[in-house]
Order: C-alpha cells, then sequence, then structure tokens
C-alpha cells in the first residue's frame, strides 16, 4: 500500500495566538519517504506545525493541501498526542473505538482488537481500565489505536519522551512496522539518536520558521546552518 | 431519658414488624422522589452535556443562572410553586395542588439545576480530556456526546444520586405544596416533622430511621461509583 496523501505541500501557513505568531509563514513540500522527523529546539512550534498539518488547529493563514481533497485527506490521518489521552474505558474498548466510529462490522472490529492487542504486548489487559496503564503502556495503546484504522498519514508528537529503553524499542518496532507497509509517518523528539534510527527526512525548525530541510543522513552529518550545527552538538540555542 | 429510650424501641419494632403506615409513607416518599428524580435527570443531564460542549452566544449566563438556582432555598421553592398552583395561579385550573404531582413539581425544580450542575462540570471536564482525540478522530457532534456519556456514566450516576439525596430529605417544599394530607400525599420528612409535633416519637424515629438507611444507601453507592470509576470496572 502506498499512501495517495502524498505530496502535501504546506503553503505560507501562519498560526497566530493571542496576538503572538506560533509558527509561520512556513512552506514545505513532504513526499512520503517513510519516516520524517521534526526537530527544534522547545517552543520551537513542533507540534504546532504537526497539529496544523493534521488539521486540529486552526490556522490564521496559509494552506495545507494533501494530493487528495481535505475530506478524503481527513480520514487516512491518525495523531498520537505528545500525552498519551485515553478513554475512561478498557484496553480493548479503547482500541475498537475508532474502527466503531466507521461502522466496522463486529467480527472485524475483534479480529483486530485482538491482533493489536498481541503488538503491543497487551493481550492479557483487554479488560483493564486504559487510564490505569503505565505510561509506556498507555503510549503503546494510543499508537495501536492510531494504527488500528489503517491510516495513511500518522503524526506522533514526542512518541517516546519519558519512557525506558525497552518500551521505546517496542514503539520504534512499531513505527518500522508501519513504515515498511506504507504509512507515512511525521514525528517529532528530543532524542537525537531515536532520530538517527529512525528518521529518513530532517525539518529543522526555530522559532517557528522551517530552518534547513533534507535528507536526515545529509543533515545529520553536515548541517548547512549554524544553528543546525549548534542544535547538533547539543548547544543550547533559543 | 426514658422516653426516648422507648422512643428507640418501638421505632425499631416498627421497622422489624413493616408497620403498614410506615412502609405506606416510605413507599411514596420512594415514588415521589424517584419519579421527580426521572424528571430532573431527563433534563439535567443533557442540559450539563449541552452546556459543556457547546460555544453560544450567552452560555456563561445560562451557567450562572443554573448555579445560582442550585442555591434557591426550597421553601421559596415551595412558595413559588404553590402561588402558580393555587386556584388563583396560572395553572390552577389543573387542580394539582396538595396532590403527589404538586410535590414532584416542586423537587424537580429542586434538584434539576443541581443534577445540571455536577453534570455540566463532569461532562466540561472529560470534553478537555478529550477533545483533541475526539476532534482527530474525526467524530460528528452525536459521536462525541456518546462519548462523553458514556464513558462519564459513573460520574452521571454520582449527580443523580446526589439529586435523590436532596430530594428525599426535602421537606420544606413539598410540605407547602403537598399538605402533608395522611395516606395522600405524607412523606418520610413531612410525617417526621408532624408526628414530632404530635410527640409521637416512635413513628418520628422509626420513619428517621428508614431516611437514615437511604441517606446511607445513596452515599455508599457514590462511594462505591467512584472506587469502580478509579478501577475501571464496568
Ligand atoms: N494555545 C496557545 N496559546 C498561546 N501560545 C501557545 C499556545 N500553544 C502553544 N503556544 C506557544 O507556541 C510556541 C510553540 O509551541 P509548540 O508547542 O508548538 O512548541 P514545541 O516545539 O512543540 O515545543 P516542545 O519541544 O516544548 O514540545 C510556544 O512558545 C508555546 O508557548
Ligand atoms: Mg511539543
Amino acid at each position: 500500500m502506498v499512501s495517495q496523501l502524498f505530496p502535501v505541500t504546506v503553503k505560507d501557513v501562519e498560526v497566530h495566538r493571542r496576538g503572538a505568531r506560533l509558527i509561520g509563514p512556513v512552506d514545505l513540500t513532504l513526499e512520503n519517504r517513510g519516516i520524517t522527523v521534526v526537530l527544534g529546539p522547545n517552543g520551537a512550534g513542533k507540534t504546532t506545525l504537526l497539529r496544523a498539518m493534521h488539521g486540529i488547529e486552526r490556522i490564521n493563514g496559509g494552506s495545507v493541501i494533501w494530493a487528495v481533497p481535505p475530506e478524503v485527506a481527513r480520514l487516512k490521518q491518525a495523531y498520537v498526542f505528545q500525552t498519551p489521552i485515553m478513554m475512561r474505558r478498557s484496553v480493548a474498548d479503547n482500541l475498537a473505538y475508532p474502527l466503531k466510529l466507521r461502522g466496522a462490522p463486529k467480527a472485524e472490529i475483534a479480529d483486530q482488537v485482538a491482533l493489536w492487542a498481541e503488538r503491543i504486548g497487551l493481550a492479557d489487559a483487554l479488560g483493564r481500565s486504559a487510564p490505569q496503564l503505565s505510561g509506556g503502556e498507555k503510549q503503546k495503546l494510543a499508537l495501536a489505536r492510531a494504527l488500528v484504522a489503517s491510516p495513511d498519514v500518522l503524526f506522533l508528537d514526542e512518541p517516546c519522551a519519558n519512557l525506558d529503553g525497552r518500551s521505546m524499542r517496542e514503539i520504534e518496532a512499531l513505527l518500522i512496522g508501519a513504515r515498511d507497509a506504507g504509512v507515512g509517518i511525521l514525528m517529532t523528539t528530543h532524542d537525537l539518536g531515536q532520530c538517527k534510527r529512525l528518521a529518513e527526512d530532517i525539518v529543522f525548525i526555530i522559532k517557528g520558521r522551517v530552518h534547513e530541510t533534507g535528507a536526515a543522513a545529509a543533515f545529520l552529518e553536515g548541517p548547512r546552518t549554524a544553528e543546525a550545527k549548534a542544535f547538533l552538538r547539543g548547544d543550547i540555542i533559543e | 431519658m426514658n422516653d426516648i429510650f422507648e422512643g428507640l424501641v418501638a421505632a425499631a419494632l416498627l421497622v422489624v414488624t413493616l408497620d403498614a403506615d410506615l412502609v405506606d409513607i416510605t413507599l411514596r416518599s420512594l415514588q415521589v422522589t424517584m419519579t421527580a428524580l426521572v424528571v430532573a435527570s431527563a433534563i439535567a443531564i443533557p442540559l450539563g452535556t449541552w452546556l459543556a460542549i457547546r460555544r453560544f452566544r450567552y452560555r456563561r449566563v445560562v451557567i450562572a443562572v443554573m448555579n445560582a438556582l442550585m442555591g434557591l432555598p426550597p421553601v421559596v421553592v415551595g412558595l413559588i410553586v404553590y402561588i402558580l398552583l393555587s386556584r388563583a395561579g396560572p395553572f390552577g385550573v389543573l387542580g394539582l395542588l396538595f396532590t403527589p404531582t404538586a410535590m414532584i413539581i416542586a423537587q424537580v425544580i429542586i434538584i434539576t439545576p443541581l443534577i445540571a450542575s455536577i453534570t455540566h462540570q463532569a461532562m466540561r471536564d472529560l470534553w478537555a480530556e478529550y477533545h483533541d482525540l475526539l476532534i482527530s478522530l474525526n467524530t460528528n457532534r452525536r459521536q462525541r456526546i456518546a462519548a462523553l456519556v458514556w464513558d462519564g456514566r459513573r460520574t452521571l450516576l454520582t449527580a443523580s444520586l446526589a439529586g435523590f439525596g436532596r430530594a428525599i430529605g426535602e421537606v420544606g417544599a413539598i410540605m407547602i405544596v403537598g399538605g402533608n394530607i395522611e395516606n395522600a400525599t405524607r412523606v418520610l420528612t413531612t410525617a417526621i416533622a408532624l408526628e414530632t409535633g404530635k410527640g409521637d416519637f416512635a413513628l418520628a424515629l422509626g420513619l428517621g430511621f428508614v431516611l437514615i438507611a437511604l441517606a446511607l444507601v445513596v452515599n455508599l453507592s457514590i462511594h462505591w461509583l467512584s472506587r469502580t470509576e478509579r478501577e475501571g470496572r464496568w
């Protein structure tokens, strides 16, 4: 399956809140090249950019254009939030929810729930209350709930913040699996190691503007701008 | 001192022997309050939910009014309902004054703002929690409300129980609009008031036991609900 949604073009997008410009103007074109990582210091606008592209953040200028009409594009996207949002129901019901919304047949829902619970190692916890899970389990459940409706594009905001090595490895394996199945992934991370392991492309932003974009290997080996060099060195930049 | 002790014994006897008057009054109380509760919940839960997720022009005003109504003294509610239902009042022709229906109306007015307010707070918090997810999943309004009400069901039940507790123990309003008529509108609280006045402590205390037991059941249920909420058992 190759995603129909790409290329996506972000054109002059600006997001303003309370008189301040959070991001923009942002111009960006992305092909589906697997995993694209948005890098940048705290408060640079990574989350805002992802939300704007997904269409859950009101934009004050410009447009986000997918290769298919907006209504279609929207149904083919999934978003995993920085702090996982657990519905106050069981693990199984959380996994089933996106499929129920689409009116999937009961048998298919049951199959998918079992499949994904197995993949995230929660097969024995189907009846447990999702808000009671550990941080890593929540993050994995949020990811599985995003993937269960087979999106073409997956947005991930800091999927591994505060997770231990094992959870991180499990999540990265799921992401690689999704990528290999043709899902286009756009994610943010603070972890340069993770960025190296996963990224095909990099979008580097500072102060709400795209500073540098390109293939991950090239960017990580030899960033062009002084800011990117400093960021990769681990210097404190604002 | 002796009087009180004898009263307690007699009261306990009334309860264990299921005294006809006591049972009759208790059942009437439950019937009136349960009916009021169903009607009030049917109004308050949709209203509270709607206020939590819809943005409209006078929303804050409506919420302020609702919270103010919660503080209405029940006696005043009784007085107003009395005036409206009295022969000369706008609804006088219905002949509802001094009937259980009048008591139900008064109780509905007293507990609807309470249930709506608790519902509003609970739904507002849950909506804040779910907002991004439900928007991201492309839900329509009906689906959002369904998700909030279903996942907030324990809190909504708690809200209803709080309404029940307030209604079953209320005396001023239903005394005024019901008239405390034997075999017709006499309920637990009004009977206690009357029997105490007459000095019949046995029946008053017996009815009091029943009322306390009901209040305990309600509070234990609320406690149990909040526990299952945390453990997510249903
Ligand atoms: N609703 C809002 N109202 C006002 N300012 C906001 C709002 N949301 C975000 N901001 C501000 O916008 C800027 C960009 O925020 P954003 O969350 O996109 O950054 P980020 O790159 O994701 O940061 P982090 O690495 O900390 O997650 C920040 O300065 C933040 O304080
Ligand atoms: Mg962020």
